[in-house]
């Protein structure tokens, strides 16, 4: 959910603009990284954990832990929380470290 | 292709943003200072920090954080004398003078006569189980989904840490529409300012002392916690668990300073507790044990961001007197900064971050 009204703040949100997340199709503005339009869409979970499976979600969000890492249009290990959102793109959960791609 | 330069500043916050303004007065036309921030605008935590500072008006009291960050950046946009680079994460401190740069997917090399470090600080864990389920956030994140980015970041939170960074964040949910249904402080006071509490207080968020969590629990995300009261030994008192329902759980338990640049550059380092972490060994102007290579703000230890734009002050004035820029208008600063710092640390607010400086200088003597 996106604040509507807020007592001190105004938000430039940019330009609406359609990704997709895991194969479906999420609504985000283009001043928006992708993890404030995943939380707007009420998607949370972003990964499990490589060893035991566990969901994960964001913790920092100004990209200095690395909780948030996602493939984004074929690149693994990107910090989903400090990258905008783009028309089209592609943003996946990866499993484990991620590969990169030749 | 290496290129040279007078002066680099790693970190666009209120910090890094006066260490450069400094500089810039102290420099004659034509000298190279360049500032490089990581994201992808300056201004670092201020962007949002929607309350209003204290101190004097010398550190811009009264203004919320937001306008003091959109100010100091303007300024710095407009000062010909400072080439800023956004998007660019300073990535190594060479042996050699030379600082590696990851910049619009390239990797630039820079030769700087003299370094500023204003890099800042990481929020803290805390260990308990279930802290890994998804809804279990710094309290900064919170605060940059919702302040930041416009986004309602929860329903229902309860906040871990009854320091100002804890009442300040709670009391931004509320006013984002986010229900608050308590605050958890292991300490048996409060540790953040009155005025802070009191805002909470009259909103109807209890501020429960003594406590802290137990465990986190959820299937795939956060459903809720587990509290628990704690004696006075910080030992919790088995038969006082409670429960309460959330899918957000905030940890407002400290910063520690950002200091892997620092290490790789060899700067001597110390443990202090009352600076919240590892900090560099530094002289008066805020030299490391490594000449040339200066820090100001949460990477010298962890205070308010008065303290930390008065410190850029005196970092990008102690640089330029080091580089030989106008040398008497640069000292006159620097001790006016010094004294704005000693102002800002008196009285009993300022008794723990004066113990921890106490103890850093204490360490210099002993290494010298």
């Amino acid at each position: 959910m996106r604040i509507e009204q807020h007592p001190i703040l105004s938000f430039d949100r940019g330009e609406k603009v359609t990704f997709v997340f895991n194969g479906r199709p999420v609504e985000g503005y283009t001043n928006e990284t992708i993890a404030a339009a995943l939380h707007a869409a009420g998607i949370r979970t972003l990964s499990h954990s490589p060893e035991l499976d566990r969901p994960r979600g964001l913790f920092c969000a100004i990209g200095n832990c690395s909780s948030c890492r996602m493939t984004v249009d074929g690149e693994p290990n990107v910090r989903i929380c400090v990258t905008k959102v783009r028309e089209g793109m592609t943003v996946e959960e990866q499993s484990g470290k991620g590969v990169v791609k030749p | 292709m290496i290129r040279d330069i007078d002066l680099m500043i790693v970190g666009g916050g209120p910090a890094g943003l006066m260490a450069a303004l400094a500089a810039a007065e102290a420099a004659p036309e034509g000298a190279k200072i360049l500032l490089c921030e990581r994201d992808e605008a300056l201004g670092g935590q201020l962007v949002k920090q929607t309350h209003k500072f204290f101190g004097s008006e010398k550190q811009h009291a009264g203004e919320r954080g937001i306008f003091i960050g959109r100010g100091l950046s303007d300024a710095v946009h407009a000062e010909a004398k400072i080439e800023v680079m956004t998007d660019a994460t300073v990535l190594g401190l060479y042996e050699d003078g030379i600082v590696t740069v990851l910049n619009d997917d390239k990797h630039l090399k820079f030769r700087p006569r003299k370094l500023i470090v204003a890099t800042g600080a990481s929020e803290k864990f805390l260990a308990f189980p279930g802290n890994d389920l998804p809804g279990i956030y710094g309290a900064g994140a919170v605060q940059t989904l919702m302040n930041v980015s416009g986004v309602k970041p929860a329903e229902r939170v309860v906040m871990v840490g009854a320091g100002n960074i804890g009442l300040i964040v709670s009391y931004q949910l509320l006013q984002a529409g986010v229900d608050v249904a308590c605050v958890v402080e292991a300490a048996p006071k409060i540790g953040g300012y009155l005025v802070h509490a009191s805002k909470l207080a009259r909103s109807g968020v209890p501020i429960r002392t003594g406590w802290t969590v137990k465990e986190a629990f959820g299937d795939q995300e956060l459903e809720g916690v587990v509290l628990i009261r704690l004696d006075e030994n910080f030992q919790p008192i088995e038969g006082t668990e409670e429960t309460v329902y959330c899918d957000t759980l905030c940890l407002a338990v400290g910063l520690s300073p950002l200091a892997e640049l620092l290490y790789q550059a060899d700067c001597a380092m110390t443990y202090v507790r009352e600076l919240s972490g590892a900090v560099p060994v530094v002289d008066e102007d805020l030299m490391t044990s490594v000449s040339g290579i200066y820090v100001c703000g949460d990477v010298s230890g962890i205070e308010e961001a008065s303290s930390a734009m008065v410190e850029g002050r005196l970092a990008g004035f102690a640089a330029a007197k080091a580089l030989g820029w106008n040398a008497d208008l640069a000292q006159a600063e620097i001790e006016k900064a010094r004294e704005e710092l000693n102002e800002l640390r008196s009285g009993p607010t300022g008794a723990r971050i004066r113990a921890g400086i106490a103890k850093v200088q204490e360490r210099r003597e002993g290494s010298c």
